[in-house]
């Protein structure tokens, strides 16, 4: 089976997020992009179905700046083919139906039985890239996945609901699926590993093609969330705090 | 058009949450706009449920034997065909496995704009505009809803559930699917939550933990701390992903609601997800080193002090 991974990179919510007075958007300029952490499971369950069912995986990502240590990363991992995107400063931030369109053309060239990618990324807000990828393919989009088979030649999805039910979705084809999290968790590989890729292995430069975006949705203002029923904050050493703790337990009652 | 459009979700043959908090959302916005609320009822023998959607003016019903329990590719096909032919101002979806999965299809195949993860709508003077929670809900994003369609999908939080439970009889009527064959994909079968596990959702004490725990034999001192309290160890999503605590332990969206009398968070940032699993603590503290870490807004009380000191302490001190 051959299988092409779509990764995107978002702010590191690590860090503190700021919003540019002049544009009253999330300031990016000192915002440090990281790989969506779903993308990473989806990269994941295609090294494992690879691994299982044999066949290639390909990884593509757009130029959001310091991407080849990812690529890099994934070669090591058992990723079979990176190619990067080029073209545009992606860095300052690309809508999801953007994103959608460039992943499209690119595709258009690469055939392939499965599209996997994180079933969300930490900074949508225009829709979810796999599914709105999917349609423009003409395939079939399942989300929240957490566990791919094949049964009888066809894709097999298990899918997450609330509270610990799951349901099994059968695909006739190729498909898109948006990954919740892989079988296993994503592996770690060790620098070495990572080096020797970057020494063997080279990334596949792309450039970008026309991409037409028909709906657009418009973000006019940014905000960090005002916090108004703040929780009242306990200060001083751990040991302070944890009497301060234990005696709003006792008048709570939760202890006796 | 003015009209506004909820897509109801059903799960086994229930209404969920969901679909009344959007309803509740849709009658102020309908009202707003001197517009009609629509409910969308896709499924197999489901229309006695359109009695609880009293919320909405009018349920139009979609029945069809392949539509009996969640299939992408054939409830999509459902939805745009309806979305087509009445040309609704808004429609909301639940942001959820089902919801999100025909917003974005529905969106790309009928080229309408899609905001995700809304919170808050309003109407005033014939505009639409959404609120959204992003960034792990570090951020808030707004702007007009464009003209003259678009989809939503919505997060709980913003509206009260309660608000779309209307006691009243809705119009009833009936759509009829469009053609089925050649639909790509097949519901096959449901797999249970596994069982013989203590059921989080009934605890009274939950100590739950979060990445900020940073490795699994962390775990271990938050359990001892859960066992000194008389509770268990609950958990957010990337420490289930990491395998730290079994997927029977997941509080928030993909897992269980609870409403213990004590949550403490431990390294949990409160994230949109995990918190829709804990709407109503009766008290909820919690220890993060960022202080700035959305869970602050909603915790009762709160402590910037590193949690490997202060679990083991609290431990000691309650022992």
């Amino acid at each position: 089976m051959n299988i092409v991974v779509l990764i995107k990179f978002v702010p590191d919510l690590v860090e503190d997020l700021e919003i540019d007075a002049s544009t009253s958007l999330l300031d990016r300029s000192f915002l440090r992009l990281i790989p969506n952490e779903l993308d990473e499971h989806a990269l994941e369950e295609a090294i494992l179905l690879k691994e299982r069912l044999g066949g290639t995986v390909t990884a593509i990502t757009v130029d959001f700046g310091d991407v080849d240590e990812t690529l890099f990363t994934a070669v090591a991992k058992g990723t079979d083919r990176v190619v990067k995107i080029t073209g545009e400063d992606f860095s300052q931030g690309v809508s999801n139906e953007k994103l959608a369109a460039i992943f499209q053309g690119v595709l258009a060239d690469l055939p392939c039985d499965l599209i996997l990618t994180g079933t969300q990324a930490v900074d949508d807000l225009d829709g979810f890239v796999g599914a709105l990828l999917a349609e423009r393919l003409g395939l079939p989009y399942v989300g929240y996945v957490t566990k791919i088979d094949v049964q009888d030649g066809k894709l097999v999805a298990r899918k997450e609901y609330p509270g610990g039910l799951n349901a099994d979705i059968e695909i006739s084809g190729p498909a898109v699926l948006g990954i919740q999290a892989a079988e296993k968790p994503p592996r770690y590989v060790v620098t070495s590993k990572v080096m020797e890729a970057m020494k063997k292995a080279s990334i596949d430069e792309q450039e970008a093609g026309e991409a037409s975006v028909e709906a657009e949705l418009p973000v006019q203002r940014m905000s960090l969330p005002e916090t108004g029923a703040r929780a009242e904050m306990i200060e001083g050493s751990a040991a302070d705090v944890a009497a301060a703790l234990l005696k709003l337990f006792r008048e709570r009652g939760v202890l006796a | 058009m003015s009209d506004i459009w909820v897509v109801i979700e059903i799960l086994r043959g229930e209404v969920k949450e969901i679909s009344y908090t959007m309803l509740a959302a849709g009658r102020q916005l309908a009202d707003g706009l001197k517009g009609k609320l629509s409910a969308l009822l896709i499924g197999h023998n489901a229309q006695a449920l359109a009695s609880t959607l009293g919320a909405a003016d009018r349920v139009l019903c979609v029945d069809h034997a392949d539509l009996a329990e969640f299939n992408p590719e054939a409830y999509l096909r459902v939805t745009t065909a309806a979305l087509q032919e009445h040309s609704p101002r808004l429609v909301l979806f639940g942001h959820t496995a089902i919801g999100t999965d025909l917003a974005c299809g529905a969106a790309c195949r009928l080229k309408w704009p899609v905001a995700t993860s809304c919170r808050t709508f309003a109407a005033a003077g014939g505009e639409l505009r959404y609120s959204s929670l992003t960034c792990g809900g570090k951020i808030i994003a707004e702007g007009p809803i464009p003209e003259p369609n678009c989809l939503a999908t919505v997060m709980p939080g913003g509206y009260k559930a309660e608000a779309g439970k209307v006691n009243k009889t809705p119009a009833v009527e009936t759509l009829s699917p469009p053609a089925l064959d050649g639909v790509r994909t097949r519901f096959k079968q449901y797999i249970e939550p596994p069982a013989g596990d203590v059921d989080i959702a009934k605890q009274p004490i939950l100590v739950s933990v979060g990445r900020g725990i940073q490795n699994k034999d962390n775990v271990a001192l938050v359990e001892g701390l859960a066992k000194a309290l008389g509770g268990v160890v609950s958990g957010s999503r990337p420490v289930i992903d990491q395998e730290w605590l079994p997927t029977t332990r997941l509080v928030g969206k993909s897992g269980k609601q609870v409403k213990p009398k004590l949550y403490l968070a431990v390294g949990i940032s409160g994230a949109p997800e995990h918190l829709e699993g804990v709407p109503e603590a009766e008290l909820m503290v919690a220890i993060n080193t960022d202080a700035k870490a959305p869970i602050f807004d909603v915790a009762h009380f709160g402590t910037t002090c590193d949690a490997l000191k202060l679990v083991p302490a609290l431990t000691a001190q309650i022992q």
